[in-house]
């Protein structure tokens, strides 16, 4: 018998899916979930088994629907930003997973030429502003990337990402105050998956229901099931909808959650097996699967065909990350200023 | 030449930048429609609009990050602070994004922005409002930081911060922005790090910026009456550290005395003696020496005040040391 922390997954759990998205919608969301979920496992593997990439390392297995219904509910030209678990969102965003995985390696050709690491993958051609490693610090740059939107006279709209745990940090409330003002072009979404590294949503705040931190600010707000790509694309076109029209921002408070720790080193001894082993059953890939099947959008063989390239296009990017050279030592003083002059202090 | 207010000589680098360039713009707590808290950006308002001169909640972190996003999404903000004091709630956004977004993201998105405003003591004010931020700030690696004296290097380092596209700290000085200097009306720029020998001398060395110069240069002025030559150089930046400029004068006064407003721990004096000793051993006929502001918050009453802070006789006094010369 199954008990969800969040009543809003039992109700709709494993519907039957006649779905308005269509074919390409599904087939994109199915490709997309399963890059992310391949790519984390592959390089959680070269991690603890091979040695390979070190540092902190935050999976986003579990949280995948969010990128798809994030991406189809928006466009190229929307820029990005989020926190230290950005894998996915780089992927989603196009950053190549050979950039990715170079990039958790450390080496020359990565996302950030091996100077970011994990935590800082970044894409500005690809509109997506990094990965951001001080938890909520990316709200106030995010509603930046907005006022510039609105400076320039763009109708982009900038996703902001942020955990449960950012939503607690000060900086949130001075943004959502002057993103209300100034009625910036943004869309904040919390992926709220209950827990702050080993702290629980309930043990943080009087407040357990992140998205009523907008009736402060008289922003429009929405909870969202951030397990079903359908749910999140509809709330985000909403969202996005009001922002292009100069309508303002809006918080989206989309339930998901981890199935890994919130870092690699983390035992996660706060939470049962059993909690874990009921969300895997609503699993987005397998929901994903299941509607695309049951829509007969493709047919099982189709989908293993899609996993096996898939497959082969992770396993291209570790031999990529593993042939690509380390960053050059006379990097160490690149790319630290924009002039090329500066007089470094070196001793 | 004309003479012109310290806060007129800001006003009019701001404004001229803004003239040139769509994407530069100013904000700020009572920028906009209160004309400036200390005045600096009288009229800006009413010359470039509510979309260029904006008015923030007082939240320094909270606009701080946009302008921070803003200046990665392609504008050039100028953001002004009421004091630096004030600023220290906004450092995640300097330290940790602005200084380091350019190495974070592989070279991909620089900061160029402009953070501003009076820093230091200004009179009894208490212990809050009277820090001096130059040393604090020019750890950071990935920022400029700029210390200003007069109107002319107001202006002319104002400019070059502005049209800077790495992230620039710009230090003024509530008592300073009253006073007058000679400002040519042709527009010019000053090259961030270098420094300027505001006084030629022969007998010793005294390295000072910001407001502290005025205690450098007066203990200048004491000294020639003793027959005693001091050159006196400002450094006007102090991150990069023009550290060549002392070098040179050192290498004719054989003598370095600094006085700066900072407290003593990892201070400019620290970083300029490390510099000095390593470069000019040879060179040096005594210990280089320093007068700091006090190793304590500064106090209110006025004795304390005056106790806190370097002025001309103890830098008199300094030198005469460096100097082996008896009273």
């Amino acid at each position: 018998m199954c008990t969800f922390l969040f009543p809003i997954f039992a109700a709709q759990n494993f519907r039957q899916v006649p779905t308005k998205f269509s074919k390409e919608t599904y087939l994109y969301w199915y490709e997309l979930m399963q890059l992310i979920r391949q790519f984390e496992l592959k390089a959680e593997e070269k991690y603890k088994m091979a040695g390979k990439i070190r540092g902190f390392f935050h999976a986003y297995v579990g949280q995948e629907a969010l990128a798809a219904g994030c991406m189809t509910a928006t466009r190229q030209e929307d820029p990005f930003i989020t926190a230290y678990r950005d894998h996915g969102w780089a992927l989603a965003k196009g950053v190549t997973p050979n950039a990715c995985m170079a990039e958790l390696y450390g080496k020359a050709t990565g996302a950030a030429k091996g100077k970011g690491g994990s935590m800082h993958f970044f894409g500005v051609k690809e509109y997506f502003f990094g990965g951001h490693g001080i938890v909520g610090a990316q709200i106030g740059t995010g509603a930046g990337l907005a006022f510039a939107e609105q400076y320039k006279g763009t109708d982009n709209v900038v996703l902001c990402f942020f955990g449960d745990g950012a939503a607690r940090q000060g900086i949130l409330h001075e943004t959502f105050n002057m993103a209300m003002l100034w009625k910036l072009p943004v869309v904040f979404i919390c992926e709220n998956n209950n827990y702050a590294m080993g702290t629980s949503v309930e043990r943080t705040s009087n407040v357990v229901d992140i998205y009523k931190l907008a009736d402060a600010y008289e922003m429009p707000a929405d909870m969202v099931d951030g397990m079903d790509p359908e749910t999140v694309h509809d709330a985000v076109a909403r969202a996005v909808k009001r922002a292009r029209e100069k309508g303002g921002p809006t918080l989206l408070e989309m339930k998901t959650y981890r199935y890994k720790g919130h870092s690699i080193s983390d035992p996660q001894k706060y939470r049962r097996k059993e909690e874990l082993d009921e969300y895997k059953t609503k699993d987005p890939i397998t929901f994903v699967t299941k509607a695309i099947l049951d829509n007969k959008f493709a047919t099982q063989e189709e989908l293993d065909a899609i996993d096996a390239r898939i497959n082969e296009v992770v396993e291209e990017s570790v031999r990529f990350a593993e042939e690509s050279p380390w960053p050059d030592d006379s990097e160490l003083l690149k790319d630290v200023y924009a002039d090329e002059n500066y007089q470094f202090i070196v001793d | 030449m004309r003479t012109i207010l310290f806060r007129e000589a800001l006003r009019e680098a701001m404004s001229e930048e803004m003239r040139k360039d769509e994407k530069v713009f100013l904000m700020g707590e009572e920028v906009a429609e209160y004309n400036g808290a200390y005045k600096v950006s009288q009229g800006m308002l009413a010359e470039f609009g509510p979309k260029r001169v904006i008015d923030t909640p007082i939240a320094e972190l909270g606009f701080t990050a946009i302008a921070v996003g803003a200046a990665q999404n392609g504008l050039r903000p100028i953001v002004e602070y009421m004091t630096w004091n004030f600023a220290v709630l906004a450092l995640d956004q300097i330290l940790n994004t602005a200084s380091k977004m350019l190495a974070m993201s592989g070279g991909q998105v620089g900061c160029p922005i402009v953070f501003r405003g009076a820093n230091g003591s200004a009179g009894q004010l208490g212990a809050q409002h009277s820090t001096a931020f130059e040393s604090l700030y020019a750890n950071i690696p990935g920022l400029k930081v700029i210390s200003v004296s007069n109107p002319y290097d107001a202006k002319g380092l104002l400019k070059s911060a502005i049209i800077d596209n790495d992230p620039v700290v710009f230090m003024e000085s509530e008592v300073m922005y009253g006073e007058k200097g000679e400002v040519p009306e042709e527009t010019y720029y000053i090259p961030i790090g270098k420094a300027d020998i505001k006084r030629p001398g022969k007998d010793v060395t005294i390295v000072s910026f910001n407001k502290m110069m005025k205690v450098a240069l007066g203990a200048a002025e004491e000294l020639a009456k003793e027959g005693i030559e001091a050159e006196v150089i400002d450094l006007r930046t102090i991150r990069p550290l023009d550290w060549y400029t002392i070098l040179e004068s050192v290498k004719k006064t054989n003598r370095l005395v600094i006085v700066e407003e900072q407290w003593p721990f990892a201070s400019v004096s620290s970083e300029i003696t490390y510099r000095i000793q390593k470069e000019g051993f040879d060179y040096l006929d005594a210990p280089i020496r320093r007068i700091t502001s006090a190793d304590a918050p500064m106090h209110y009453a006025p004795n304390l005040v005056a106790a806190y802070l370097p002025d001309v006789p103890r830098t008199v006094k300094l030198v005469k040391e460096v100097m082996y010369l008896k009273k």
